[in-house]
């Protein structure tokens, strides 16, 4: 298969920084999930050139890695734009609003049938259930949090982010690209964190047991 | 409304410190108490920890409500293989959101439950697997761990002990089938998330067909409250199939959505009460107890106690205790429909009833979403779901066989209608939303 036209080289050294992955683990093929992740920190999807890599490193066939890496929907088979947003649609966001702001997202960022804005800034998708609730609707961007989301805000965002505007998100570390987030998934970068990550529904119930309180 | 309520139900125990903007950081948790009940425990053989956690009834936060304790008794301590401890830290049910935001708010309480959980276990190694898609638990976890192992609580002679441990964060990537725990085990060898049959349980042969315990983050974290107070202190909550205390994660068309502690036996009216009742005062048309995987109840059901017990009596589960709750505007068909498709996109594939079933359903159903179903087909589907259910290796297939006869058990007229109207004509898809379509 040829790589797509936009897909990047590995860098030379992948099997040395591969292989400090493998080392974290007894067993080491336990190292494969975060080996993944982190081709894709350098590519934006999981390329053959990558497969090779690990199961190179990990002394398994080639096809071992690549049945692990399509089981998972987050290994991409195809280059992802610089901000990945996901927009859940199962039943609870899907009907308070996820359904409408990924419908007007498409159109408003012109993607194609793969979700792709055509200036390669943006991979948009519907994802399954989050698992927040509380905060539905919900989308993520390069896997950093949103809630309530509406059309109108999405906007908001997207334009922030091509102006290239710090964009926090609800809860967590500011928004820095798909391939920038996957170096954490590959634990690969550990930062410390500054501020809390907490917001008003986490503390919904606190907040009315404290209230009560004193009166 | 809430606040005319005489009797304040909510205990916040777990979630007490939430909105000290400091508890996320070692020194902060600290100073709350933080790793006290670690020096507790330690003083304790395991077995008398294993045996405290036994009789505190506390029982498994993550779905199926396994007693904690007898879980962990259950690993043998003799014989040459390592111990593991793996934390299901895979929150991935629809419905579900409580383990992200304590992971979130006090990382340091999960690890503190993990170190005495490992050391009641007498494993060397412990896991956590976090949900691939929640980056910013990854980095809080991980920076916890590296706290605690900077302050002497991680690694070698555990606080100034002979007991050792290592802990390692782990991402995943994508796939509810991993919150399975064998799944989560395949997944977390290196291998595609697939459940393994049981026997043998992973208590025997888990983790590198090692004796492995796997706990809920919810359920760890009432370890250390459970080991600085007492197992009497605990069963002092709830009811006695149901001790202690829950984060019930309240979602949907609820005026102030969020985590509400309380002990068990709440009922879905106070937990309402208390998050301002139903949107605009509507009116509850159906409302689901503990994630899409059990089945739904309605407005006759608010005063069920929640309990394991008593919603089980009620023909449901208590499963992850996150309710859901939809007022009267909501198409139950597409609701019903989309978690069918959920369950569809999330089956592994291995067993034929799950994988060929789920596609089946959902190709069904999605015909009556467009008010082109078919009367004989609800026959039909009623007849996919009871061979899915029951027919698979996890419990995956039995929840994709639960959302449709739970829902026809109450609205079978809305599947009625649906062979005639399209189920956005009966309801605006507007009206369900929560803020209006156009901007304003």
């Amino acid at each position: 298969m040829t790589p797509p036209a936009n897909s990047v080289s590995l860098p030379n050294d992948i099997d040395k920084e591969l292989t400090t992955i493998a080392d974290r683990y007894t067993h080491r093929r336990s190292a494969i999930l975060p080996m993944l992740h982190l081709v894709q920190s350098y590519q934006g999807w999981v390329s053959p050139e990558g497969i090779e890599a690990c199961a190179r490193v990990l002394g398994i066939s080639p096809a071992e890695v690549s049945g692990v890496s399509t089981f998972y929907t987050m290994y991409r088979r195809r280059p992802c734009g610089k901000h990945l947003i996901g927009v859940c649609t199962t039943s609870l966001c899907g009907m308070l609003g996820g359904d409408a702001v990924l419908q007007d997202l498409r159109e408003y960022l012109s993607v194609d049938e793969n979700g792709d804005s055509p200036d390669g800034m943006f991979t948009v998708e519907h994802i399954e259930c989050q698992a927040a609730c509380s905060q539905a609707p919900v989308v993520t961007i390069d896997w950093e949090f949103f809630q309530y989301m509406t059309p109108w805000r999405m906007h908001e965002v997207v334009a922030d982010l091509r102006d290239g505007k710090e964009v926090k998100p609800d809860r967590g570390s500011t928004v820095r690209g798909f391939r920038e987030v996957e170096k954490v998934l590959a634990g690969m970068e550990l930062t410390e964190p500054t501020q809390p990550a907490v917001d008003d529904a986490m503390l919904a119930g606190l907040m009315v047991a404290k209230g009560k309180a004193k009166s | 409304m809430a606040a005319k309520r005489s009797s304040q139900k909510l205990r916040p125990i777990i979630t007490e410190h939430w909105d000290d903007p400091n508890l996320f950081t070692l020194a902060g948790y600290q100073k709350v108490g933080g790793y006290k009940a670690l020096k507790a425990a330690l003083k304790k053989t395991p077995d008398q920890v294993i045996e405290l956690v036994k009789a505190s009834g506390l029982r498994g936060r993550g779905g199926a409500g396994f007693p904690t304790g007898m879980k962990w008794g259950f690993v043998p301590k003799k014989g040459d293989k390592p111990r593991y401890l793996v934390v299901n830290a895979d929150e991935s049910e629809p419905g579900a959101c409580k383990d992200v935001p304590l992971m979130l708010a006090d990382p340091h309480l999960l690890v503190e439950g993990v170190i005495i959980t490992s050391y009641a276990i007498e494993a060397k190694e412990a896991f956590i697997y976090i949900r691939g898609e929640v980056p910013e638990a990854v980095r809080r976890v991980s920076w916890a761990v590296k706290e605690a192992r900077e302050a002497g609580l991680i690694g070698r002679n555990v606080a100034g002990s002979d007991y050792s441990l290592e802990v390692t964060v782990h991402a995943g990537a994508g796939a509810y089938i991993c919150g399975e725990e064998t799944a989560l085990l395949d997944s977390l060898e290196g291998f595609r998330g697939q459940p393994r049959l049981k026997p043998p349980f992973p208590a025997v042969a888990g983790l590198y067909a090692a004796p492995t315990v796997i706990n809920n983050v919810e359920t760890i974290a009432n370890v250390p409250f459970i080991v600085t107070n007492g197992a009497e202190w605990f069963r002092g909550y709830g009811t006695e199939k149901s001790p202690g205390f829950k984060l019930w994660a309240v979602s949907g068309h609820v005026e102030r959505p969020g985590i509400y502690e309380a002990p068990f036996g709440i009922t879905m009216r106070e937990l309402l009460d208390y998050a301002g009742g139903v949107r605009y005062g509507r009116d509850v048309k159906f409302w689901i107890p503990g994630g899409s995987s059990v089945p739904m109840l309605t407005a006759e059901h608010l005063d069920i106690p929640l309990t394991y017990e008593d919603l089980a009596a009620a023909g449901t589960m208590l499963g992850t205790g996150t309710p859901m709750v939809f007022d009267t505007t909501t198409s139950v068909v597409k609701a019903v429909t989309r978690w069918l498709e959920f369950y569809k996109h999330e089956s592994c594939g291995k067993c034929t009833p799950c994988r060929e079933g789920t596609y089946w359903v959902v190709d069904i159903l999605q015909r009556f979403e467009q008010g082109d179903g078919k009367k004989t087909e609800l026959k039909l589907l009623d007849d996919l779901s009871n061979q899915i259910e029951g027919r698979s290796f996890c419990a995956l297939g039995d929840a994709a066989a639960t959302p449709f006869p739970a829902a026809m058990k109450y609205f079978a007229d809305e599947f009625d209608l649906a062979t005639k109207t399209p189920v956005d004509k009966t309801f605006d898809p507007a009206a369900t939303m929560l803020k209006s379509p156009v901007a304003v």
